[in-house]
């Protein structure tokens, strides 16, 4: 009789530890040694640069002192933001009126983040937008239920960034999917057309066309005819973002298979007909989240008017800054600046993955 | 066909209605028309200049300045971009949580800031931040920061210096003829040839050689304090150096995303196929990883550079004197603003051209041969 051999089992160390703080930084942190070493001289160099950033902008610093006290300290002077915050905000619009800007841009704000959900997206939602764009413009120009007159040349500050991007966006869009349509038209002339326009403004900076507006424009116009500044600026706008806008929405239609076309075809549709109820629909569909990216863009440029002396918010703080009283606190409100427009932006920018996600249907 | 008619005969229409005001206009507002006035004097000083240029010199010649000068700074930033671009996309991958964190906050905040707004803040740390030059920054031997500029040592002209970039090129040119000849061979023997081991390794003694057959010169042009000014070493101004900034750290984080995107678009099993073949890592990233993910990193690569180059004419906002901002300031001396507005277009048309034409030309080279 055998007996089946005895087996002894080495002893197993105990498994390592998988959760926890520690398990976690040798996972994230310690894996190999060059990320051992990576990680101490990231370490090191927050170390030298994060405390003596905090000491200066929240330890040492003022937040709502005079000019004079700022002078004494070693930190940021923060009060210059709301010492200012009006000039700011508002600029050049006549006092006692500030209401109407205000509203003007709470209303276009409420707006977009009325239109944020995807189930409101129908064609009301549209006339609201047109409605709302309407109402904007009226409470800033005036003129109505005893509203005075106040002239695009005093509207300054954060409503004129809103309105040069609301209304270069919404403008821009329809126009940029008239270009796509035309430049992927059989018809060679109007193609031949869409094509030298959309490659043209594409080819050259929006300081250009910006350039074009403010000197070149007046030469066109027959004697004694002028356009206001601000719309020559926001006309520019617009031609520009539309030429972007063309070509991602012509990417979206370079995308729908050839089938649907035929199928729009073969069911009798005309032209139009067949673009508005099959292409367009799944075309601007898949290009949302580019269109999105577009019209970020398109916001964060319309701090380019600076250049040819329009007061958007960008202004208004360089005006802010000349004052002598405030000179030399540029770091502190450009750094206000930056929140400023890093919100917005980044507001549309996780807005527009968070709809790529939604919308990504996973062909 | 009728409605194409109408359509080239609206533009038509309404091209000849401005052409005849613009005319109309010009007239009574006695303003010259042509390029006529590039012959003469222009008569305005430009803060810096890779020619020899005076006030005296013709507006054809401050212009070509202005376009040296945007050529300068969108060549270097260019450059710095692609490099500092792909340095954060790489870390975005990182397995290190710290790193790749940082690059991920990094993207997201220079990317949502205006590319303005970061100019003027860049600016404005050189003009308010930095001291004057008598008590400028000097971090280490040989390099000042103050609000003149970065003012930093450069070695002392030698003709060593001119030889080993001749040297330099013509390790280039050799290495490119020995790398076609090494996969000729290849293809046909099967022995693989180490042609780009070769080339670094040249590249790097060459010039070495070069340089200590010439007496091994190593005396620096170091710059020195005097009265108010430094002189010696080489100044970059402040407007340039904000500029610089601006742009490559704006359009870097852009890039870095386009190389996370371009990494992670080569899939799991081409690497793992890779390393059952047994390519050794490095033959993995060179053979297998980086023709596929340079096929999608290269288009959207191009776009940014290009974005950069029409960026680039900001510097009219902090004064530096690229092209547009010497042909604003021809505009408001001779008001020829048709012209030049147009030469900025044409301008920025070339450039725009000329790199879609290398696009599609490298499109064609790299697109998958479909069997």
């Amino acid at each position: 009789m055998t007996t089946p051999p005895v087996t002894t089992r080495e002893h197993l160390k105990p498994p390592l530890i998988k959760i926890g703080p520690l398990a976690w930084m040798r996972d994230n942190l310690f894996n190999t040694w060059y990320n051992v070493l990576l990680t101490i001289v990231t370490l090191l160099l927050l170390w030298a640069v994060v405390p003596p950033l905090f000491k200066w902008a929240f330890i040492d610093s003022l937040w709502n002192s005079s000019a004079e006290a700022c002078r004494d300290i070693e930190g940021a002077c923060w009060s210059i933001i709301p010492r200012n915050v009006k000039f700011i905000f508002l600029g050049f619009f006549p006092s006692g009126q500030e209401w109407r800007p205000i509203l003007a841009m709470l209303l276009m704000l409420g707006l977009a983040f009325y239109s944020k959900d995807r189930a409101r997206w129908k064609k009301s939602l549209l006339w609201y937008w047109l409605i709302g764009l309407i109402v904007m413009a009226t409470l800033m120009y005036g003129g109505v239920f005893g509203m005075p007159v106040v002239e695009t040349g005093q509207w300054s500050g954060l409503p004129l960034t809103m309105t040069l991007s609301f209304f270069g966006m919404v403008c821009a869009y329809p126009i940029g999917v008239l270009l796509a349509l035309g430049r992927r038209s059989r018809m060679p002339a109007i193609k031949s057309l869409c094509v030298i326009y959309i490659e043209m403004i594409r080819g050259v900076p929006l300081i250009s066309l910006l350039f074009m507006s403010s000197v070149m424009f007046p030469l066109f116009l027959p004697d004694g005819m002028t356009v206001d500044k601000v719309l020559r600026a926001l006309a520019a706008i617009i031609l520009f973002t539309a030429a972007y806008i063309a070509e991602v929405v012509r990417g979206g239609l370079q995308a729908i298979p050839r089938g649907q076309y035929e199928a729009a075809d073969s069911l009798g549709l005309n032209y139009g007909k067949s673009m508005r109820l099959i292409i367009l629909p799944q075309a601007l569909k898949i290009v949302i989240p580019p269109t999105v990216g577009i019209l970020l863009s398109a916001f964060k440029d319309t701090s380019l008017v600076v250049i040819i002396a329009l007061y958007d918010v960008l202004k208004t703080t360089k005006v802010t800054l000349s004052n002598p009283k405030w000179t030399g606190y540029s770091t502190e409100a450009y750094i206000f600046l930056a929140i400023l427009y890093f919100v917005f932006c980044y507001a549309m920018s996780s807005y527009s993955r968070r709809l790529e996600k939604e919308l990504d249907t996973g062909h | 066909m009728v409605f194409q008619a109408v359509a080239l005969l609206a533009v038509l229409g309404v091209g000849y209605y401005l052409f005849s005001n613009t005319q109309a206009n010009l007239e009574r507002q006695s303003i010259a028309t042509g390029f006529g006035f590039l012959d003469k004097e222009a008569s305005f000083e430009i803060g810096e200049s890779l020619i020899s240029y005076s006030a005296s010199d013709s507006y054809l010649r401050a212009l070509l300045v202005g376009a040296l000068n945007t050529i300068k700074v969108s060549f270097i930033g260019i450059i710095l971009t692609t490099v500092l671009g792909t340095i954060i996309g790489v870390a975005r991958l990182s397995t290190n949580w710290l790193i790749s964190k940082l690059a991920a906050g990094y993207i997201e905040v220079m990317q949502n800031i205006p590319v303005l707004l970061q100019l003027f803040f860049w600016y404005a740390i050189f003009y308010e931040s930095f001291p004057s030059p008598r008590q400028a920054l000097n971090p280490f031997e040989g390099l000042f920061l103050c609000n003149r500029g970065i003012i930093f040592a450069v070695p002392e002209a030698h003709p060593a210096y001119g030889a080993m970039g001749w040297s330099l090129l013509g390790v280039f040119i050799l290495g490119w003829f020995m790398n076609r000849w090494g996969k000729r061979r290849q293809a046909l023997t099967g022995q693989p040839f180490p042609a780009l081991r070769l080339t670094t390794g040249l590249a790097i003694g060459l010039p070495l050689l070069v340089w200590a057959f010439h007496g091994a010169p190593t005396a620096m042009d170091i710059p020195e304090l005097r009265g108010f000014n430094f002189t010696g070493g080489v100044t970059v101004s402040p407007e340039f150096s904000a500029l610089l900034f601006g742009l490559v750290i704006y359009t870097s984080a852009f890039v870095a995303e386009i190389v996370r995107a371009g990494i992670q678009s080569v899939g799991r099993g081409q690497v793992e196929a890779a390393m059952a073949v047994g390519l050794r890592p490095g033959q993995i990233l060179h053979l297998v990883i980086l023709p596929q993910a340079l096929r999608v990193i290269i288009p959207p690569l191009t776009s940014q550079m290009l974005n950069l180059t029409k960026n680039s004419s900001l510097a009219i906002a902090i004064g530096y004197a690229d092209f547009v901002a010497v042909t604003n300031t021809m505009i408001n001396q001779t008001g020829q603003a048709i012209e030049g507005v147009a030469l900025i277009m044409v301008v920025f048309l070339i450039f725009s051209l000329s790199t879609s034409l290398f696009m599609n030309w490298y499109n064609k080279k790299m697109a998958l041969v479909e069997r």
